[in-house]
Formats: C-alpha cells, sequence, structure tokens
C-alpha cells in the first residue's frame, strides 16, 4: 500500500477523533461523555501499542511472559473500591490534578517532592512515549513496505508525531484549571480503545478462522515448533518469583502510570462510576488477551525460520495473505492504542511539568500581572509548549537513540521507574507517622538503585560500550554486579531490578520517617488524607493554620488567576458554607485552605502554597499544637455530630409531643361529643316518661285504653334508660380496663344456639329464617361466655332489625381453622354503606348514608362487641354479603390466656 | 280547626303529644323525621309545627331551611322541640329562624299555653 493513500486514510482517521473530542466537549455533561462506560473505556488507556504488538512479540518469543502485566491489575482492582475511592476523595476536595500534585501535598505540600515526582515521571514516561511513536513509525513502514527515512523532514511520522502534539496541546489545554475535566480527550480515548479492542478481535479471528482452522488447529501446528513446551510452562519457582514481581509491577503501575491517574482519578466525575470499572475493566483486559496466543503462535507457524520482527506478526500476517483492509484495520488499531498513550501521557506530564517544576520553580515571578486573562493565558501557554515539546522531544528520543529494545522491555523499565513512586504514594493514605524526608529519601534511593541495575546495564547495552560492568560487576567486584547484585542470580533483569529498589525504596522511605518527625504541615495533611471521609464536607475545618492575614490580601491574589467575578462567586460560596461574614477583615485558616484549593487547579499545590504564604504572615505551630488542634476538631466534629442527632432527637419529640397533643384534642372532642350524645340519649326517655306522666296527672278525663297505654310506655322507656346506663357503664369498664374477661373452654356451637333460642320470640315475631352452618357441631374455644354471648345477642338483634318484614333470613357461619375460630352474622336487609364499615362500630355512630340503615338501638351495642372481640385479642369487621345484606364476622383465638383484661 | 304538624322520631313521645293537642282541638299531622314532614307540607299547610332537631335521614335544622324557602309557608310557626339543650344550639336553632326553642324534658302544659299563644 503507498504511503499516500495510508496517510490519507490517517488523516480521516485523525479528523474524525478531533471530531468526537469536539463534539464530546461541547455536549459538556450528557449523560453519553459522562457515564460509567465512557469512563471505564477511558481507563483502557492501559492498553497502549505495547499492549496492541508487544504482547504478540512476547507471547511469540518467550510464551506466557506477556500475562502478569494483565493479571497484576486485575489482582488489585476489586480494591479501588476502598482504595481508588479514597483517592479520588482527596484529589477531589484538594482539587489535585497529577500525582505529583497528590503525593507533594501530602509531605506538607513540599514543592521539592512535587519536583522529584514529576521529573521521575517524566524520565520514566519519555522513553515509554517514544517506544509508542516507535511503534507507529515501524507498523507504518511495515503496511507501506517502506523503511525509515534517516532525513526526518522525509519520514512521514514525523508529521504525524507534530499532528499528535497539535492536537493534545490544543485539546489537553482547554481549562487553565488542570482539574477540571476534559471530555473531549476522555471521549476521544474511550472512543479508541473501542476501536483497538474490535480491531484486535478482528484480527483475532480472522487469524484463528480464517487463517487457520481454529484454536485446535493452531494448536497442533504449534506444538511441532522448536521449544514449545518451554514456553508454555511457567518454568519452576524461579519463574515464578518472576511472575510475582511482574505482577507486582503491573499492580503498582495501574495506580502510578500519570495516564491511569490521570484518566481513573482527575477525570473521574463521579465516584460511583468505579463501581462498573472494577468488572468491566477486566473483562476489557481479558477480551484483549483472548487472541494474542492464537495470532502470536499463528505468526510463528507462519514465519517458522524467517527472520521477522515479532511485535509486528498482527500486520504481517494479513500482509502475507495480502489482506489489504485487515493490514490497514489492525494498523489503525494499534495507532489508536499509541496515540491515546501519548496524548493522555502528554498531557499528565505537562500538567506536572507546569504545575509542579516550571511555575513554582521559576515562572510563578512572572504570573504577577494584575490581569487575570494574561496570567492564564501564560498558564495556558507554559502547558500547550510543555505537552508539543515533550511529544517531539520523544520523538527525538526515538529518532536519536537507536531503539533496539523492543516494545516490552522498554515498557518494562517504564513500569520499573514509576514503581518508585509507590511506598510514598500508598503509605500517603495508609500511615499517617511517614514524613516528607522519607518519601524523598526513599524516591531517589529507589531511582538510584534502578539506575544502577536497569538503567545502565541497558544504555551499555544501547551504545555496545564495554561489558564488563555487566559481567563482572562495579570495580569488578561480583556482588555489585548489575543483574545479580548480592548475589541474587535467578531473577531476569525487570524483577531483580524491582526487587531491589522497591525494597531500598521502602526501608529508607520508613526508616527516615520511624527517625525523623515530619512537620506540623506533614501532620497535618496526613491526618486530611487518612481520614478522607471525616472531613470530606467540611474539608478546610481540618486544615491548620495560625498566624495574621487580610480577606482583601488574599481577595487580591485569588482575582489575578480567576478573575473578579468568579473570585466574589467563590467567596460567597465560603461565606455561606461555614457561615462566616463576608465583609470579615481577617482570614482565618478555612479561608487560607479554601483560597489554596482554588488555586491548585491553575498553578499546582505547591506555588498556590507560596502566593498565598506571600500575602499572609504565618506564625509556626509545634507539633504538639497541631495535635491538639487536630484533636479538638474532632472533638468538634464529634460535637457537632451529636448536636445533629440531639436536634434530631428533639425535632422527633416535638413531633411526638404535637400528634399527642393532637390526640389528646381529638379524645376531648370525642369525649365532648360523647357527653352530648349521652344526654341526648338519656334525656329522650326521661322526655317519654315525663310527658307521659304529666298528662296521666293532669288529666281526669283519659280513657282507660289511653291510661293503659301511656303506663305501658311509661314503663319500656324506664327499661330503656336502664338498659343504657348498664350499656354506658360496661363500656366505661372496658375503656378504663376495669373490665375482666374470664374465659373457660366453651363450644360456640352451642354457645350460638343458646343466644338464638334467646331472641326466638323476636325471630317468630318477624318470621325469619335462621340458618346456623358449620361443619361441625362442637368447636371448641376458650372464651368468656358471658361476653360473647352479649356480643352475639347484639348482632343478631341488629340482623333482625335488618331483616326485611318478609322473607328474613338470617345465616350463621362458624369457621374453624387451627388457631381461630370464625363467626359471620349475615342478613339479607340493606346492607351497609361502604363508608361505614368502620365507623358503625364507633360509640353512638350515626350513618352519613341514613337511607341505608337507620341509627340502631342505643348506639352502643356494636362499640361493646367491639371492645368485648379485642379484649378476647379477636378482630371485628363489617362487609356486605353477597345478596348485599349486611355481614359483621369476628374472629377470637383458640387459646387465650386464662384472664385477660 | 288549628292544624298542627308533629316532628319526631320517638313514637311515645309523639303519642303524648298526638294526645294532648287533638284534646286541645288541633287537626294533627305526625311525621317521624324532616323528609316525612317536607311531604307532608306540600299538601297541607300547618298554623304551627313542633319540630325534633335529631332525626334521621333530614334532620329538624335542615327540615327548618326547606321550610322557610317555601313561601307557601311564611305565616306557619314552628317550634323547636330538643334535647340538645347548650347555648349554641338554641341560638342555631332561632337564628334560622324558629319562633321557640324548647328543650326536652318539656311539660306539656306549658308547650300547650306557648301553641296557642302563637297561632293565636
Amino acid at each position: 500500500m503507498s504511503s499516500v493513500v495510508l496517510l490519507i486514510i490517517l488523516s480521516f482517521y485523525l479528523a474524525m477523533l478531533f471530531g468526537i473530542a469536539h463534539w464530546a466537549e461541547k455536549r459538556g455533561n450528557s449523560k453519553w461523555t459522562n457515564n460509567p462506560y465512557v469512563y471505564t473505556l477511558s481507563l483502557a488507556v492501559y492498553c497502549s501499542a505495547w499492549t496492541y504488538y508487544g504482547s504478540i512479540g512476547v507471547a511469540a518469543k518467550s510464551g506466557l511472559n506477556y500475562l502478569p502485566i494483565y493479571i497484576g491489575p486485575i489482582i488489585i482492582i476489586p480494591a479501588w473500591m476502598i482504595i481508588l475511592r479514597k483517592i479520588i476523595r482527596i484529589s477531589k476536595v484538594n482539587k489535585i490534578s497529577s500525582i505529583a500534585d497528590f503525593i507533594s501535598l501530602r509531605y506538607g505540600n513540599s514543592r521539592f517532592l512535587g519536583a522529584l515526582v514529576s521529573l521521575i515521571c517524566i524520565f520514566g514516561i519519555l522513553p515509554y512515549i517514544a517506544l509508542q511513536l516507535k511503534a507507529i513509525a515501524e507498523t507504518f513502514h511495515v503496511v507501506t513496505q517502506t523503511t525509515g527515512d534517516s532525513n526526518i523532514f522525509s519520514d512521514t511520522t514525523t508529521y504525524v508525531a507534530i499532528a499528535l502534539a497539535l492536537f493534545a496541546s490544543y485539546y489537553g489545554t482547554r481549562y487553565v484549571d488542570a482539574s477540571e475535566k476534559r471530555k473531549g480527550i476522555v471521549t476521544a480515548v474511550a472512543m479508541e480503545s473501542i476501536l483497538k479492542l474490535f480491531f484486535f478481535l478482528l484480527l483475532g479471528i480472522y487469524v484463528t478462522f480464517f487463517v487457520f482452522d481454529g484454536f485446535d488447529d493452531i494448536y497442533a501446528k504449534a506444538s511441532v515448533l522448536e521449544n514449545f513446551k518451554e514456553k508454555n510452562t511457567i518454568g519452576g519457582i524461579p519463574q515464578a518469583i518472576n511472575w510475582f514481581f511482574l505482577c507486582v509491577l503491573s499492580l503498582f503501575a495501574i495506580f502510578l502510570l500519570p495516564r491511569q491517574f490521570q484518566m481513573s482519578v482527575v477525570e473521574n466525575n463521579r465516584e460511583n462510576h468505579i463501581k462498573t470499572a472494577v468488572w468491566l475493566f477486566p473483562l476489557y483486559l481479558l477480551l484483549f488477551n483472548i487472541f494474542v496466543y492464537p495470532v502470536a503462535w499463528g505468526g510463528n507457524i507462519l514465519f517458522d525460520g524467517q527472520a521477522v520482527n515479532s511485535d509486528t506478526y498482527s500486520l504481517l500476517i494479513p500482509q502475507f495473505f495480502d489482506n489489504k483492509i485487515m493490514t490497514v484495520l489492525v494498523f489503525l488499531g494499534g495507532f489508536s492504542a499509541a496515540i491515546s498513550m501519548i496524548v493522555v501521557s502528554s498531557i499528565g506530564l505537562s500538567t506536572m511539568l507546569s504545575n509542579n517544576v516550571l511555575i513554582p520553580y521559576g515562572f510563578l515571578g512572572r504570573l504577577q500581572s494584575e490581569v487575570q486573562e494574561t496570567n492564564n493565558k501564560k498558564i495556558v501557554n507554559i502547558r500547550k509548549v510543555g505537552i508539543f515539546s515533550l511529544i517531539i522531544l520523544a520523538y527525538f528520543i526515538y529518532r536519536v537513540f537507536v531503539l533496539e529494545y523492543n516494545l516490552f522491555s522498554i515498557g518494562m523499565v517504564s513500569f520499573v521507574i514509576i514503581a518508585q513512586l509507590a511506598p510514598s504514594f500508598f503509605g500517603a493514605i495508609l500511615w499517617r507517622r511517614a514524613s516528607r524526608n522519607g518519601a524523598v529519601a526513599g524516591i531517589i534511593v529507589g531511582f538510584l538503585i534502578c539506575t544502577y541495575t536497569l538503567l545502565i546495564p541497558y544504555a551499555i547495552g544501547l551504545t555496545s560500550l564495554e561489558k564488563t560492568f555487566i559481567n563482572h560487576g562495579l570495580l569488578g567486584i561480583d556482588l555489585l554486579k548489575p543483574f545479580e547484585l548480592f548475589g541474587l542470580n535467578y531473577l531476569d533483569p525487570v524483577p531483580h531490578a524491582l526487587f531491589w529498589s522497591i525494597l531500598f525504596n521502602l526501608f529508607t522511605y520508613m526508616a527516615v520517617s520511624v527517625s525523623f518527625k515530619g512537620n506540623y504541615r506533614e501532620r497535618n495533611y496526613a491526618e486530611m488524607f487518612i481520614d478522607i471521609d471525616k472531613y470530606i464536607t467540611m474539608h478546610e475545618n481540618a486544615f491548620i493554620w495560625k498566624g495574621t492575614a487580610y480577606t482583601s490580601d488574599i481577595q487580591k491574589v485569588l482575582n489575578r488567576f480567576l478573575g473578579e467575578e468568579r473570585t466574589k462567586r467563590a467567596l460567597n460560596i465560603f461565606s455561606l458554607k461555614y457561615n462566616v461574614d463576608k465583609n470579615q477583615e481577617l482570614a482565618d485558616a478555612r479561608l487560607i485552605k479554601f483560597a489554596e484549593n482554588l488555586l491548585t487547579g491553575h498553578i499546582g499545590t505547591a506555588s498556590a502554597k507560596i502566593l498565598i504564604s506571600s500575602v499572609v504572615k504565618e506564625e509556626k505551630i509545634t507539633l504538639p499544637e497541631v495535635m491538639k488542634i487536630l484533636e479538638e476538631s474532632q472533638e468538634n466534629i464529634i460535637i457537632n455530630k451529636k448536636l445533629t442527632e440531639t436536634s434530631t432527637e428533639l425535632k422527633a419529640i416535638t413531633a411526638q409531643l404535637k400528634k399527642a397533643n393532637e390526640d389528646l384534642i381529638s379524645k376531648d372532642k370525642q369525649k365532648d361529643e360523647f357527653l352530648d350524645t349521652i344526654s341526648h340519649e338519656l334525656r329522650t326517655p326521661i322526655t317519654a316518661i315525663r310527658a307521659a306522666t304529666e298528662i296521666l296527672h293532669d288529666d281526669d278525663d283519659i280513657p282507660q285504653e289511653m291510661k293503659k297505654q301511656f303506663l305501658t310506655n311509661i314503663i319500656s322507656e324506664s327499661d330503656r334508660l336502664n338498659r343504657l346506663i348498664t350499656k354506658i357503664l360496661d363500656l366505661e369498664k372496658f375503656d378504663s380496663g376495669k373490665q375482666k374477661i374470664y374465659v373457660t373452654k366453651n363450644n360456640i356451637y352451642h354457645t350460638i344456639s343458646e343466644t338464638i333460642k334467646q331472641l326466638q320470640q323476636l325471630i317468630e315475631n318477624k318470621n325469619i329464617n335462621v340458618d346456623l352452618i358449620s361443619e361441625k357441631n362442637i368447636v371448641k374455644a376458650y372464651y368468656d361466655e358471658d361476653r360473647i354471648t352479649q356480643v352475639l345477642n347484639n348482632l343478631l338483634s341488629n340482623a333482625i332489625k335488618f331483616c326485611p318484614n318478609q322473607d328474613g333470613n338470617i345465616a350463621i357461619f362458624i369457621k374453624e381453622s387451627d388457631t381461630t375460630i370464625e363467626v359471620s352474622v349475615e342478613d339479607n336487609g340493606k346492607g351497609i354503606d361502604e363508608n361505614d364499615f368502620e365507623a358503625i362500630f364507633d360509640k353512638f355512630y350515626q350513618s352519613s348514608n341514613q337511607n341505608i340503615r337507620k341509627p340502631v338501638g342505643s348506639g352502643l351495642g356494636l362499640a361493646i362487641c367491639k371492645k368485648i372481640i379485642e379484649h378476647h385479642r379477636g378482630k371485628i369487621w363489617a362487609e356486605n354479603a353477597k345478596n348485599s345484606g349486611g355481614r359483621i364476622t369476628f374472629t377470637i383465638p383458640k387459646y387465650n390466656r386464662e384472664t385477660t383484661t | 280547626m288549628k292544624k298542627i304538624l308533629i316532628v319526631d322520631d320517638e313514637p311515645n313521645i309523639v303519642m303524648s303529644l298526638e294526645y294532648t293537642f287533638k284534646k286541645n282541638n288541633f287537626e294533627v299531622f305526625i311525621a317521624r323525621d324532616g323528609q316525612e314532614a317536607l311531604d307532608i307540607l306540600k299538601n297541607s299547610l300547618p298554623n304551627i309545627i313542633i319540630l325534633d332537631v335529631m332525626m334521621p335521614n333530614v334532620d329538624g335544622y335542615n327540615t327548618l331551611e326547606q321550610i322557610k324557602k317555601d313561601e307557601r309557608l311564611k305565616d306557619t310557626k314552628v317550634i323547636f322541640l330538643s334535647a340538645k339543650n347548650k347555648e349554641k344550639d338554641i341560638e342555631k336553632g332561632l337564628s334560622l329562624g324558629a319562633d321557640l326553642y324548647m328543650t326536652k324534658p318539656f311539660s306539656v302544659k306549658k308547650l300547650v299555653e306557648q301553641v296557642n299563644e302563637l297561632t293565636k
């Protein structure tokens, strides 16, 4: 394929990525750009060209060794739920924008440490970026079947590098605040992650099922090749230890690589996205690895004995069969993998370079303009130039040093260098005592060991100098052989370097931290990092600071970077959050931390501290004082929590009181109404008696039969009065709890039959048919027979009353379960209004819809029934029967305590 | 012959009233609740109505409101006769336009006197 055609395809591809980035940037916070899947896919920036091409190379040459790079992350990913969440929280509240910010802030906001971490990262990652460019260039030549041009101006890869540098520096610096989210880049990277996986799987399927006849075919053919067995076994304990260290190495890398920190922490929109990443990201890695082996061995089979670079098998195989489309697609996948790594890494590195090295060590003086735009422009320009130069620098590394090492080993060296940050990084969130000096010493010692055991030998390998250093050690001392330090001779160079460097790093870090106490600021940040969950809402409270500062001075500094309007808004938010007077002249510790945070995203933690310190006068605080203040603030937090709890309790109690009061008022009202009704009910018979008696008394000419009628009335009204009084007293006894129930074992069938007998006269008068329906005629239960008789009497009397004058019918049902008996009394009258099903059990209830049922008797009968049933721990309710007559049902448990009140 | 309508749901009280007013030469109509009373009033114009308050269906207050709407009944006198004896009940009854509010239990003699007075 000609270079021109491929370049045109590449231009279209790059234009598409620009388009996606541009679109995502415009869409802002839409669900298309801000979701857990985009987040997870953006983490797949981990799979660089190294994964895409290098894995196949390693698998082809040395078998299983490509695997630990994926196993390490998969082992630690479940712990993201705790560790990564914590790191994200710390970074969000402190506006951290890089791993250098993260580590340096924890160790007392140390400018030196920030710069050290930045330089380590740049040193470690630049060759790695160079490696990606190398991959692009080499594969470009493979696809176009050209060779590299020694004149960089006629080499097409130069222009690809420049285009990438422009893209990254444009989209990577859209915001002055480096802790802002870069939607465009993230979405483009997520898209590339989909494409590179898709193309890789496509290739895998092509090789496995079209070039060969499935997995079995490849296996059968590969198994006859040389060294097949050795390459497919781990190879004893020494190899297992190598494996172990490689896993540890990649486990560190997934946290510490600047591009991973950038994507997983700085670009994280929501903590919850981690939940998806925890399962989806390992799945992504798994999919990426399914076809590595078949493709690698497929290549070994096809190119057995030929001198071809196994890293490029994935291109050579389709090319061998002259499948142009597949070749280009594979190339585009690799290109995607490379450029997402280059772009994200260079953004991360340039943020560190500007915020942790250039600005605090020199440019801060130049950012003194009073005009916000000028300052911001300068910051953005520093970063733009930073990103651009880093990529170009990487390109020159690739051009100038002939990188003879394969993708895999260069990547590994990068990992080992970056791994030097591990002790101080993990210590930052786990160990309070860890100090700045410990971190600095650890990193430097680790890096030196790493240089001795890995970098120098590799450099010697590159320049083909004398190999005596490697073979006989420094000054000829065997114990100092760089690949077999202190006689440790069974580890490969990379695990060997990792082991010694991390061992010394960790030891130094701990020894120095334990021997020399950190200053108060380190201790302060230690608390804030380790107990982030405690401080997350009122973060500024945890910051300890003593001295004199004027709000107006701080405001002026903020104006220079945020502009007047944003500064004002920010200060308003602050005063609302902590409920402080906006016009307060003196600033407190919280405002200082708040102001530092506002500046951090723009100029980094160290510079923010320097700038704020320049306008305030800080007094030294001793360590014991810090501890005391921390304890106090802790106490304050506890007290606050208690106060909140107390106030919640008070609220609950107030609500209870209010309810109780309302209940009382309503009870009082009910009582008034009850008394009203009672007096009315009592007066009615008295009125009848009084009137009849007066007539009898005054009227001497009254006919005999009338006289008799009036006397009968007097008798019946007197009886009525008496019944009423009895019922009222009954009810009162139940209400006040004086009424006792005496349960004995009885037969409800018998009780009902007896009650029917008592009412026989009334039933016959109205010519009503009464059925008692029960499976058995002995249904035993414990109850107070007199009281239940009272209930049945009441229910039956009502039923009799409501039966129509002709064809009246009453049905009584007895049902029995293991624990209860149920009795229903049903008539064929007009039925009960649905709205009254509950109300009819109220005292002196009168139906609102009296067309259906007139008030009956005293209006106390059902109320008393309900009380009796409730005292038996049963239930009573009203409903309408199928024939639309009324039905009242009650249940009582079979076994009741001997005596209930 | 003067006509009287007795509206009450207590049969024994009605019996006493019916006997008394018949004896005092009234033509007596009887209704057991407000609705029955209103039905009777469609066809006959009594001189006076004795009205209980607490009755099923349509209570005494409602009945009086209906009566007051009827132009034909503007000369008909109304006496409330109720066991509701609170100040506010009495006020309510009178404010609706009753000519008299008597509480139960009542003196038959006094009631007859009042009725005669009102229907003079």
